[in-house]
């Protein structure tokens, strides 16, 4: 063993114990412990870090304005690296060894179905700020959502395609590795049959593509008059700058997996005249929503995306059911939550229903000189 | 006798702590110590063949996956039949029936899968076999991904709990009691000789495609295993947790507990699957600290923590691991 070498691995070894310092018992009782998991790192990174901005924004906000009943709220974050069975492994933690009383995560439909049924079977109250799949309330009573479903976005862009854009034959490139894209795809087909509409071609890519041409290529032998591309939105901006070269220049159509800054940063110009079904609009003129993105952008810097938007609501709609309950006490915490009636947002009015869903309205936004627009919004 | 002593005496132990570890522990640490079970069956498994027959496979996660989806396909669509097949036995027996009818048809699955890619693979020299078996665990996910029956890019959900501390360590023990048996028979000397020297055993009579195959398939078999375990302990199965980094993953076990020994891959499969989770205190340079430590181990211990050391031999000394 060289002396040198040992030296330095000693001063690593310093370094690891300085980075440790940063974990550290709360005050049991003048705090609510919440819990929030998410894929802070991994290839759905800004997922987790604009859910985990949104949420910090929000309970900032609750504590400077004395907390709840009398306490202050501390979220305890982990990290699941975007994989499903770590999202289990870290809400187990957070629920037996940091005892949270709520959980909020996680975006990807598939980390929040690992971890939901180990909320349910403790018996701790779980809001996932923004997976759609409908599967995830059904994991149990104590399992909610402050987003729309799958299926209500489907259906509002067949609608907005149908009877705002007045398009009849529309083509779909759907990513066939992305649960989310799968499911758009499977109810805008059947929403936009019913509406009249044709669906005139079918393709499909895989997260990570580069290529499109050769799918674009097929696509437009078919003459669409709008495409729907329910993807992500890395893949799509580079789909459509190659579909604007081969001279497709028909709308692109998408869900709020577009929703992001990258996603003009990526597209730039081709991006244009697109339109996607979204959570909220940065546009929105009220005054909810101007504050949040004003303070949004003074903290991060950023223009908050809907993600943010989701977890700042989600945040603020637990910190409120806490109010409610009157207790910290888990149970009492998911009675709160079940009987949120008319909760504004900043991404609209959420009462959850039944099913533990939230009802509330989609904003359609259209894609424009690298901005985004606020085009309409649309009820069930 | 003293074999049947053995297990009955695994089979009790394995029971009575079945019991109450859960409560001793608490329920984080109970998943992790599952989770470490189903890592230490698959480094050991992988051990096989990158420890012991010097063959380097990066796709292990896709064996992995095979055994999962099997075990879990196989539960969740002839659970009724098989409940209805053993109707007169009490619900635990109808469970250890389906879990057992599970895991057989996981470790057949991947056996068969590792047949495949290994005849056409291994009878060639060289890093080959690390190229196919990355391809072939990516084939994996992507077909699992374009399967609606099992879920596709939604995961599979609904999977019943029937594995849990007991199984997996049940399980642990079959490996590793198989694997140590394996590598001090004729056969592992076989295995053994051709890490060495792929060449020279040739000459001395060794049909080293043979026992190349023989080696994968036995390692493959214990991977679709730990993923059936897997699948029934978490209850849910999604394709990203058999991504090529779980491959690489298991790889960092066996090297940094010692290639070429059983307790090395079960040294590494405790660390790296416990450091990761203590490291969860260091917040976001909980990756990097991970690295600097694995850095650190290579320089001090090139050949891993615990080499190619090994506690219960047959009065011969292993080669150094290749």
């Amino acid at each position: 063993m060289k002396l040198p070498t040992f030296s330095s691995s000693v001063l690593l070894l310093g370094g690891l114990a300085i980075t440790s310092c940063s974990g550290g018992g709360g005050d049991a009782a003048n705090e609510i412990l919440i819990g929030e998991y998410g894929s802070l790192t991994g290839t759905t990174a800004t997922f987790g870090i604009s859910t985990k901005n949104g949420i910090d924004l929000a309970i900032d906000e609750v504590n400077a304005a004395g907390g709840v009943l009398g306490k202050q709220l501390r979220v305890i974050v982990e990290d699941d690296q975007g994989r499903p069975e770590e999202a289990q492994t870290v809400v187990t933690k957070l629920i037996t060894r940091d005892e949270v009383v709520a959980i909020l995560g996680e975006v990807a439909s598939s980390r929040t179905l690992a971890a939901a049924p180990v909320a349910q079977s403790n018996g701790i109250p779980m809001i996932t700020p923004s997976s759609t799949n409908p599967k995830i309330t059904e994991v149990g009573d104590y399992i909610f959502r402050v987003c729309f479903i799958d299926p209500f976005q489907g259906f509002v862009m067949a609608k907005f395609a149908a009877t705002t854009l007045k398009v009849r034959n529309v083509a779909i490139l759907t990513d066939v590795k992305n649960d989310h894209s799968v499911g758009l795809t499977q109810v805008f087909t059947e929403e936009f049959g019913k509406l009249g509409g044709r669906i005139v071609a079918r393709e499909s890519y895989s997260e990570g593509d580069t290529d499109f041409s050769a799918q674009l290529t097929s696509l437009r032998a078919r003459n669409p008059d709008a495409i729907y591309v329910p993807g992500y939105y890395t893949e799509v901006g580079l789909l459509a700058r190659q579909a604007r070269q081969l001279g497709l220049d028909v709308p692109l159509l998408g869900g709020d997996g577009w929703d992001s800054p990258r996603l003009t940063e990526i597209g730039g110009p081709a991006m244009n005249n697109s339109y996607f079904s979204s959570h909220y609009s940065p546009q929105d003129t009220s005054q909810l929503v101007r504050r949040f993105v004003g303070q949004y952008q003074e903290r991060f810097g950023e223009v908050p995306d809907g993600l943010a938007a989701l977890a700042y609501d989600a945040a603020k709609l637990l910190a409120d059911a806490i109010a409610r309950a009157g207790s910290a006490e888990p149970a009492a915490i998911r009675d709160a939550i079940a009987q949120t009636k008319g909760f504004v947002g900043v991404t609209g009015t959420i009462s959850i229903n039944a099913q533990r869903n939230a009802d509330k309205a989609a904003t359609v936004v259209r894609v424009a000189g690298g901005k985004l627009e606020f085009v309409e919004t649309i009820r069930q | 006798m003293k074999k049947a002593a053995f297990w009955i005496a695994a089979l009790a132990v394995l029971g009575g702590l079945q019991l109450f570890v859960r409560d001793i522990v608490g329920a984080y640490n109970y998943q992790i110590l599952v989770l470490v079970g189903i890592n230490i069956i698959l480094a050991v498994s992988l051990n096989l063949i990158n420890g012991y027959t010097g063959q380097f496979s990066i796709g292990h996660a896709g064996f992995y996956a095979v055994g999962a989806y099997t075990c879990a396909g196989v539960v969740v669509y002839g659970q009724e039949a098989i409940r209805g097949a053993t109707g007169f036995l009490p619900e635990l027996g109808q469970n250890t029936v389906l879990l057992l009818v599970g895991l057989l048809c996981a470790a057949i699955a991947a056996g068969l899968a590792g047949l495949a890619v290994g005849i056409p693979s291994l009878r060639l020299r060289g890093d080959y076999l690390a190229i196919v078996t990355l391809g072939f665990g990516e084939i994996i996910r992507v077909l699992i991904l374009n399967v609606e029956a099992v879920g596709g890019a939604r995961g599979f959900s609904g999977i019943p709990q029937l594995s849990n501390f007991f199984w997996v360590y049940l399980g642990v023990v079959v490996t590793v009691v198989t694997v140590h048996n394996l590598v001090q028979s004729s056969y592992g000397r076989a295995f053994i000789s051709i890490r060495d020297d792929e060449i020279a055993a040739e000459a001395m009579g060794v049909d080293t495609t043979r026992f190349k195959v023989l080696s994968f398939v036995v390692s493959s078999i214990f991977a679709g295993i730990a993923g059936g375990l897997f699948a029934h302990f978490t209850m849910y199965l999604h394709p990203n947790t058999f991504l090529f980094t779980t491959s690489f993953y298991l790889i960092i076990m066996i090297v940094v507990g010692g290639l070429g020994s059983i307790e090395g891959a079960i040294t590494g499969a405790i660390l790296v699957t416990v450091l990761l989770e203590v490291f969860r205190e260091f917040g976001a340079f909980r990756l990097v600290n991970f690295a600097i430590l694995l850095v650190l181990i290579m320089i001090y211990r090139p050949t891993g923590l615990l080499g190619s050391w090994t506690l219960v031999r047959a009065g011969r000394r292993p080669g150094r691991a290749a």
